[in-house]
């Protein structure tokens, strides 16, 4: 009997344990999946909790809820990973051997790692919106806050979903003129990019959304440290950004087991190969989700997508065959834009963000980096194919690997 | 992918005039493309250089601003005081690696 260990039952752990377990013979894999705890939060939805858009109580479901019968759970924090005796060692003694191994750990922010984010004024005028504690205490402050300067911030990339802050910025921006409070707020967008987005073409288009809003931005700010007392960020190069709120991104790190078990970068990610989603150096060690540094975006899409892609690799690598699936990268966001509306982007390792149509040419439903209300009623969508479909490894009507069929050709300027 | 002349060498760029041949660097070359965006190269320059040029050929990928600090032992402040407003983008485009992607 071999085993299967998938580490983390988030968005690319719980996938892969649905998929395989239809796909190993149950007399030859047991399959077990390691988490701390038995919460599953659908983390699409705080983007919109702040604004007052989401119950908490609907963005939770059990993990277990989702792990199919076949597969063992395992609830304990992890202590490392002994890749010379194939073993995961849990924090409370326990060890895990393994055949095969599957890290999907994840990405969490981490405020401590910026000097002076944590304090007094930590959910009190500065605030995360990445966490359920975070959303929830900005949701609280930003119903009664008398309005002034409010900064968005990223502290550093990669982050989760990189178009969040974005979106947060733009549905700020609604949230206060829909209540007649928008000249009591002015809105700055802080980067440490040098514009509004990673790739030229959505950060033209972007940009000018911000502009269009009167948001202005910030760009080429790496941060030194935030000053809490005197509520201003200051950067590296002595340049100040002075907030009356601040909503910022901390930087995102994978899990500190990664970096007790030397397998992880500067950051906790694990070097992974971009194509067959294999650990750099192991034959034995996959890294799905936002665990790896794969230079794709940290996003459910490209869990998904390369779940898919990691699944066929998987199967025809423990049969002794050669990998014949390689990932492309392929990443598919949603843009929340305010008034009930959105963006979509679609893109890859190769190909930026193009405008056209998604996924039928030329009839869409959805618009690609062009707003449209169908966005909007996509991404509310996105929920039940999430819990419904997704989480379970059924199929989803999009392909996997990225088309260039309705996408049209543009140069940046 | 273009053709240019940098020193009286010719080398090949792309549309930023990024080096897309890191063979195709040394230090000498590396003095020139300094320049051409207003920096002398010092020796402390060339030593966060060096650190770029070796970490890319184990990684395929331009150091970012945090690694440089993190596995190379040069402080942000440093580097942002050496290659000021872009370090990251200034630093690769000196070493002659691809623009570091930031992320995605």
């Amino acid at each position: 009997m071999k085993s299967l260990v998938v580490l983390g039952a988030g968005t690319a752990g719980t996938m892969v344990v649905n998929k395989l377990r239809s796909r190993l013979a149950r007399d030859e894999w047991r399959i077990t999946v390691v988490d701390q705890d038995d919460w599953h939060l659908y983390q699409p939805g705080l983007l919109l909790l702040p604004f007052g858009a989401e119950r908490p109580e609907d963005l939770l479901r059990h993990r277990s809820d989702f792990v199919p019968p076949g597969v063992g759970r395992v609830q304990a924090r992890i202590d490392r990973i002994d890749t010379a005796e194939r073993t995961v060692l849990l924090e409370d003694g326990r060890a895990v051997p393994y055949d095969q191994l599957v890290i999907a750990t994840g990405s969490q922010t981490r405020p401590d790692q910026t000097p002076g984010m944590l304090g007094d004024h930590w959910h009190r005028d500065v605030f995360d919106f990445y966490t359920l504690e975070g959303a929830m205490a900005l949701r609280d402050r930003l119903a009664d806050w008398p309005g002034g300067r409010l900064v968005v911030h990223i502290v550093d990339l990669p982050i989760k979903c990189p178009v969040a802050p974005l979106e947060f910025t733009f549905l700020a921006d609604a949230f206060f003129e829909e209540r007649g409070r928008r000249a009591d707020v002015d809105i700055t967008f802080v980067t440490p990019l040098d514009g509004a987005f990673t790739k030229p073409i959505a950060s033209a288009h972007l940009g000018g959304m911000l502009r269009d809003r009167g948001i202005s931005v910030e760009p080429d700010f790496y941060v030194d440290h935030v000053d809490g007392p005197a509520r201003k960020l200051v950067s590296v190069d002595d340049r100040e950004v002075a907030y009356d709120l601040l909503v910022t991104v901390p930087l995102n790190m994978g899990a500190d087991c990664i970096a007790r078990s030397g397998m992880g970068d500067e950051l906790n990610f694990v070097p992974t190969d971009k194509h067959t989603l294999l650990a750099v150096g192991y034959d034995d060690v996959w890294v799905l989700g936002d665990a790896s540094n794969i230079p794709a975006s940290k996003a459910g899409s490209v869990a998904h997508f390369s779940a898919e892609v990691f699944v066929e690799n998987f199967l025809e690598h423990i049969s002794g065959r050669p990998m014949t699936h390689a990932f492309d990268g392929h990443a598919n966001c949603f843009i929340e834009s305010g008034h009930g509306k959105g963006l979509l982007i679609d893109f890859n390792y190769d190909t930026e963000p193009l405008p056209g149509r998604y996924p039928v040419p030329l009839v869409g439903p959805f618009t690609l980096l062009e707003e449209s209300h169908a966005n909007h009623w996509g991404k509310l969508g996105f929920r039940w194919a999430y819990w419904h479909l997704l989480l379970k490894g059924r199929p989803m009507p999009v392909p996997t690997l990225m088309s260039m069929t309705g996408k049209k050709k543009e140069v940046a300027s | 992918m273009t053709v240019t002349d940098i020193a009286g060498r010719t080398v090949h760029v792309d549309s930023e005039g990024f080096l897309t041949d890191p063979s195709e660097w040394d230090e000498e070359l590396a003095k020139a493309l300094a320049e051409q965006i207003g920096i002398t190269l010092t020796e402390e320059h060339l030593r966060m250089l060096r650190f770029l040029r070796a970490d890319f050929t184990t990684t395929h990928e331009t150091a970012t601003t945090r690694r440089v600090q993190a596995v190379g032992g040069f402080p942000v402040k440093q580097q942002f005081a050496l290659f000021p407003q872009k370090p990251a983008k200034k630093m690769a485009y000196v070493a002659g690696l691809p623009k570091p992607h930031g992320c995605v």
